[in-house]
């Protein structure tokens, strides 16, 4: 769409500027702030300098939690993905089955975080869980709280149950806005299941897909909530994503000072892989 | 082939329904049921775990104020990006892109890195454990996700529209109201929906935010692991309620799902 240009339209802007700069720009500013200053409690604040962003950018604890993060990250899409896509192909396209599906499997999407964690808790627990107690009976030695490969095991199925569903309902979307014409030509000129697959279904969904991958990547790289209450992190560090590693940082051991130069590397991680695919959307939309 | 491809979406369901069941069927057992005896259905079915949550002021206010900021931020945030969403869909101004991607930001902003500036700005503006501060931060991320959806609904409708309004002689503001807003009325739909979702499943922020007052249903449920040992049943009971308001949602807006996620390009 062609739009005009009209400098008043910031009049309509100011009431979200306002809103988010509020929330972002203050608090933002406190933690650019204190990745620079040493705290001796009481207020008392001596400056630092980049003595934070050093430490941190060499602690052994921050490569653990940041490879933990990515290794995680990465299992997370290469499942949630192909299994999405896999499970959208196969819905039903009308009749009683469509709303069916579309209510229960955005069920998991609604439910508060933490309900989550505390449900896949006592569904795991390795005595009184359906998951635990079938896995242990069919002879499986399986007990989230105490083997590191288990609790990953428990927390990647949770993640899975948990937001697959999104990738459901993007790729979905995504399919029902093809054209049934482009079907009947692919009929007559007597394409296979797959290459209808790949050469129209997979083209027509990358929009929706590149969504798919930049909202799962955001939010599992952000993941907190979730792990903290399934294993808190543990056994040992075994699941001690970034966020957790953050938060005990902060508000466990009140080292601010690293806690904030953390946060921003953190965030500056998050917003440049993010950027880059934000990019890549908009040049496909034409924005650019 | 035809024949089994209804099976791989109801193994998902199922798998999907799992978890949820074990939630509702421990949540009709007692305490000391759960401990002792594994089953896989209430042996000794009880009420009393759901009855502890709503004889208890502590408990069931939870939910009071849960969806007392859920509502305030949906409202919030769909009114302020109402006329930010058109202005971006509609005109071109100075810093456009710039602000928009500096909205969109704030989206990926790890809720774990606002955290302690959060409790410390909220405590210091005398916003600390109200409805409204709750409200207010978790804007942080649905104002951004309400423009961007807002902004892919309303350039889908023609520039036209607007044009042969004014030349009809409405003025902007009759236009906005008596012909935008309708015409787009699926889309601020849509948009409450996920803004609701957003903010009725974010615990970080509430939690840190609250003490007493405004305390959200899920940070009281933590309660039950820390006094007289684990309540399971009472925890169960109080997972399974938080369930109701998302799937009352998800009921209206089941026709629109599937469109908005892509639509709204969430």
């Amino acid at each position: 769409m062609n739009k005009t240009q009209n400098q008043k339209a910031w009049l309509f802007v100011i009431p979200v500027f306002v809103l988010v700069a509020f929330n972002a720009a203050v608090p933002l500013m406190t933690v650019v702030n204190y990745s620079f200053q040493e705290t001796f409690g009481s207020n008392v604040f001596a400056w630092e300098g980049t003595r934070w962003f050093k430490e941190i950018l060499h602690s052994e604890r921050f490569h653990a939690s940041l490879g933990r993060q990515v290794v995680f990250t990465f299992i997370i899409l290469l499942i949630q993905l192909p299994l999405g896509i896999g499970i959208a192909l196969t819905m039903p396209k009308k009749g009683w089955g469509v709303p069916v599906c579309l209510i229960l499997m955005s069920m998991p999407l609604l439910i508060p975080w933490n309900v989550v964690g505390a449900m896949w808790n006592i569904f795991a627990l390795p005595d009184i869980g359906f998951l635990g107690n079938s896995l242990n009976s069919i002879g499986f030695d399986y007990n989230f709280t105490q083997q590191s490969g288990d609790a990953w095991f428990t927390t990647i199925l949770m993640d899975v149950w948990h937001w697959t569903s999104l990738v459901v309902l993007l790729s979905y979307a995504g399919l029902n806005s093809i054209q049934p014409a482009y079907y009947q030509a692919a009929e007559i000129d007597g394409a296979s299941r797959w290459d209808i697959f790949r050469y129209i279904e997979l083209p027509k969904m990358k929009k929706v897909l590149t969504l798919a991958i930049l909202l799962r990547f955001m939010d599992s790289f952000m993941i907190y909530t979730e792990p903290f209450v399934l294993t808190g992190g543990g056994p040992g560090n075994a699941t001690n994503f970034l966020s957790l590693d953050l938060v005990k940082m902060a508000l466990g051991q009140f080292d601010l000072g690293p806690a904030a130069a953390m946060s921003l590397i953190y965030f500056l991680i998050v917003l440049l892989i993010c950027w880059i695919f934000y990019t890549i959307m908009m040049k496909d939309e034409g924005r650019t | 082939m035809k024949k089994i491809k209804w099976l791989v979406p109801t193994i998902y369901i199922i798998f999907l329904m799992l978890p949820i069941y074990w939630l509702l069927n421990m949540s009709f057992k007692t305490t000391t049921e759960i401990i002792n005896v594994y089953s896989l259905w209430p042996k000794d079915f009880t009420l009393e775990n759901y009855v502890t949550i709503f004889t208890d002021s502590t408990w069931y206010m939870g939910y009071v104020n849960s969806i007392t900021y859920t509502v305030f931020n949906t409202i919030i945030s769909v009114s302020a990006a109402l006329p930010a969403a058109y202005a971006f869909s509609r005109y071109k101004f100075l810093g456009d892109k710039h602000l928009f991607f500096w909205l969109l930001t704030n989206r990926m902003a790890p809720p774990a890195v606002f955290a302690l500036p959060f409790f410390q700005f909220y405590s210091s503006v005398n916003l600390f454990d109200t409805h409204i501060a709750i409200a207010l931060s978790h804007c942080l991320f649905n104002i951004p996700l309400a423009v961007w959806i807002l902004e892919g609904f309303m350039s889908a409708v023609p520039k036209e529209l607007d044009e042969t309004a004014y030349v009809d002689g409405y003025s902007f503001g009759r236009f906005f109201f008596k012909i935008f807003i309708p015409t787009i009325a699926a889309g601020i739909g849509i948009t409450m929906f996920f803004c609701f979702m957003f903010s009725w499943v974010e615990l970080l922020l509430a939690k840190t935010l609250t003490a007493t007052i405004a305390k959200p249903i899920a940070a009281i449920m933590t309660r039950t692991s820390s006094t007289s040992g684990y309540e399971l049943g009472l925890l169960a009971a109080a997972g399974s309620l938080t369930i109701i308001p998302g799937a009352v949602v998800i009921y209206f807006v089941r026709n629109y799902i599937a469109k908005g996620f892509a639509m709204g390009r969430v």
